[in-house]
């Protein structure tokens, strides 16, 4: 059985929280008004912040299942709604035939037929589930292009979608929809007006800790402490992509089992592909810059250890 | 919207009314400072108040931000507006009282002084549609001379207003403009007599007419011309050509979808949003108000970069083309320009770089800035006509292996060989 979604915004952190997911006030704010209201949520940031992680962490924590629309350019009605299933409706014609039915209106009735629909997955959302209302995730909706963003303005407002042939289906229950977005380009306005924005941000030092302590049990505290402030004045330098949050697990993952205790400027230039993942960027940090930044971020926990 | 009022004793929906009230009154503030605040979002922002309750300031905070912003750089403006009118909206009043007649006393002269041109010309119907042996000698003035004079205009950040004519005439010329890029594949289909794929769904359809399955119905891929990023120079090098590449930016912008208009000098400017203004005089006039850097020096390197790290990765998804529009002079002796390029070449699926200074026959790339670009660039094309917008839309459409001297520079090869020995 589903479990019901939560009753107030420290419901709704708390949920997160029993899913590993350690969110700030603001995301469990949106998230709470989005599964209240029942209308998606618009989650735009850079890569590896964790915005897909939030659809399977709801679907995981509410026990429903979790339907994925991941887009790319040129997803099209056929491969996000529904298809007929055409050789299956050619051997019904040909039956039709062997058994002698000559009333075209009986057939065309017979071969568009709900039987020969392929659920894609915006229909397999709107279709009734014994579990309740399904997480639909549309990930990365900055991929498709913009005809596909205008047929999904009908399908989000009024959650129901129209087969030509069969008519319009309309949602059992409102599927809860998270969107995500990492802004290759812009959503047009007339689609996040109906959906609760966020911005997911970087976590400040304290919040990256928890979650470290969480996603990478494997590391000893007081490396998390130096990795989480040596990303952290990663993401002040002007590089070309910052590390995420996903970056800082793996890179803790990874160094832990290197079992490593500290870090040293050696261990940071071997394992910098996990942090950085373009050439130039490792380029320039390799070497010096590191030592500095690693440095400075051992004095910071000097002068002012955590807790 | 009754039913998601809270129970009805008389106090608390009184009080969901001041409160409507009061939310009424900050979306007007929002849109006042900018942000597109419709009465829909006002509705759903009342709606998610009572939802979400009022316990804590800062879930009060979230809950207004997540309806009425919708883009990432609204949020500075949300942030200040929350503070000042939560705290003490009559205050915030007071403010916005104190400030509206000063706003409209400036706009007001403004407007008389500069009735438009084209309202001019209707008004006196005489000046604009007369031949030219009627027109006084001031128009033609305006009209043919690319001088010293129209450089001052420049400088004041202020476009001579285009003409009925003009627009007529870039109309025109854009809708001859055939850029050289290839129109791109798109994974979506349309019906076609001799397409390559069969179109089930139309055949199966047309099967259950009364001809009966007698013809396979094809589709082939549709095809859409590319995004197209244009970066053009405005830095005093470059200053004499500056109005008419705006207007042509502004002209290609509202003919295709999926443009995107950067000027540069010493600063990156994304004009984009001002020049989709239809009208080209107000469109112009927002873009020169948002660029501060007219006619100063050029560094190239820097601005590239800064492209590079904040645009690159939104505007130059699907296979988009750049126009890069600049002499190449960079005041700071072509630092970092080399990596910069290489990076935008690599990111865009083609790089044309069109140089004012390669209409002249014996131009070599002598300069630092000319040699560190050279090797990253797909195409090389001259403009040897720059005086009008015909001009530079016939430049630009060329074929790249045009004969004589037309199209593409074949000399590109040649010099990029060279640059790649040294």
């Amino acid at each position: 059985m589903s479990t019901p979604v939560p009753s107030s915004i420290d419901a709704a952190l708390e949920l997160l929280k029993g899913g590993d997911y350690i969110a700030d006030r603001s995301l469990a704010t949106v998230l709470y008004l989005a599964l209240k209201l029942g209308r998606p949520l618009f989650c735009e940031g850079e890569a590896g912040v964790g915005k897909t992680e939030i659809a399977k962490v709801l679907a995981a924590t509410l026990k429903r299942p979790l339907i994925r629309l991941q887009c790319y350019e040129g997803l099209d009605v056929n491969s996000a709604v529904y298809e007929w299933n055409y050789s299956r409706q050619m051997i019904e014609i040909r039956l039709a035939e062997a058994q002698g039915v000559h009333d075209r209106g009986q057939l065309a009735a017979d071969i568009f037929d709900e039987r020969f629909l392929i659920r894609r997955p915006l229909l397999e959302a709107l279709s009734p589930h014994a579990e309740g209302a399904p997480i639909l995730l549309i990930d990365e909706l900055d991929r498709t292009d913009e005809p596909f963003e205008a047929y999904l303005l009908e399908v989000l407002s009024d959650f129901q979608v129209t087969v030509p042939e069969l008519g319009t289906i309309k949602a059992a229950e409102t599927p809860i929809v998270i969107i995500t977005s990492n802004r290759t380009r812009e959503i047009h306005d007339a689609l996040k007006r109906r959906c609760f924005y966020h911005w997911v941000d970087y976590p400040d030092l304290k919040r990256e800790l928890e979650i470290l302590k969480v996603k990478a049990p494997g590391a000893s505290e007081r490396l998390s402490r130096q990795v989480v402030g040596f990303v952290q004045e990663l993401r002040k330098l002007d590089l070309f992509k910052a590390p995420g949050v996903a970056e800082s697990i793996d890179w803790a993952t990874a160094l832990s089992e290197l079992n490593a205790l500290d870090l040293d400027p050696r261990t940071i230039n071997d394992t910098l592909g996990v942090l950085l993942k373009y050439q130039d960027d490792i380029q320039r940090l390799q070497g010096s810059e590191a030592a500095e930044i690693l440095r400075k971020v051992k004095s910071d926990i000097a002068a002012q250890p955590l807790g | 919207m009754m039913d998601a009022l809270p129970e009805s004793s008389a106090t608390p929906e009184h009080r969901s009314g001041m409160l409507a009230n009061n939310i009424v009154h900050f979306a007007r503030t929002l849109r006042t400072a900018g942000l597109r605040v419709g009465p829909g979002q006002v509705l759903r922002a009342i709606e998610a108040v009572e939802a979400a309750g009022l316990r804590k300031r800062d879930d009060f905070y979230w809950t207004l931000h997540s309806v009425f912003v919708n883009r990432r750089d609204q949020r500075e403006i949300f942030d200040q507006a929350f503070h000042v009118y939560w705290r003490n909206p009559r205050l915030l009043e007071k403010m916005m009282e104190m400030l509206l007649p000063s706003v409209s006393v400036p706009a007001d002269p403004d407007d008389k002084k500069q009735l438009s041109r084209r309202l001019q010309e209707a008004l006196q119907p005489g000046r604009g549609e007369a031949p030219k042996e009627e027109s006084e000698p001031p128009e033609v003035e305006v009209e043919a001379t690319f001088t010293v004079s129209d450089r001052e205009v420049l400088q004041h950040r202020d476009f001579e207003q285009m003409s009925q004519a003009e627009i007529d005439e870039a109309l025109r010329a854009i809708s001859r403009l055939r850029l050289p890029v290839p129109l791109r594949r798109t994974r979506r289909y349309q019906p076609a007599r001799r397409g390559p794929r069969v179109d089930f769904r139309a055949s199966l359809r047309r099967a259950l007419r009364p001809e009966g399955l007698t013809e396979l119905r094809k589709r082939e891929p549709r095809k859409r011309p590319p995004p197209l990023v244009i970066l053009c120079d405005i830095s005093g090098s470059m200053a004499r050509y500056t109005r008419m590449f705006l207007h042509f930016m502004h002209a290609i912008t509202n003919d295709r979808d999926r443009v995107y208009c950067f000027t540069f000098g010493t600063r990156l400017s994304n004009v984009s949003r001002a020049l989709r203004n239809r009208d080209v005089d107000i469109a112009l006039q927002k873009a020169s108000a948002q660029v501060e850097d007219w006619s100063g020096g050029t560094r190239i390197g820097q601005t590239l970069h800064e492209f590079n790290n904040k645009w690159s990765r939104r505007v130059l998804g699907q296979g988009a083309v750049v126009l890069l529009i600049t002499d190449g002079l960079d005041r700071e002796g072509a630092a970092g320009l080399a990596e910069e390029m290489e990076r935008l070449h690599k990111s865009c699926s083609r790089l044309i770089w069109l140089n004012p200074l390669l209409r002249y026959g014996a131009y070599e790339p002598k300069s630092q800035g000319n040699k560190a670009m050279l090797p990253h660039v797909d195409e090389f094309r001259p403009v040897h006509n720059l005086d009008s917008l015909a001009g530079l839309i016939a430049a630009l459409g060329m074929a790249p292996t045009g004969v004589g001297q037309g199209g593409a520079d074949k000399r590109l090869s040649t010099w990029q060989t060279e640059l790649r020995k040294e």
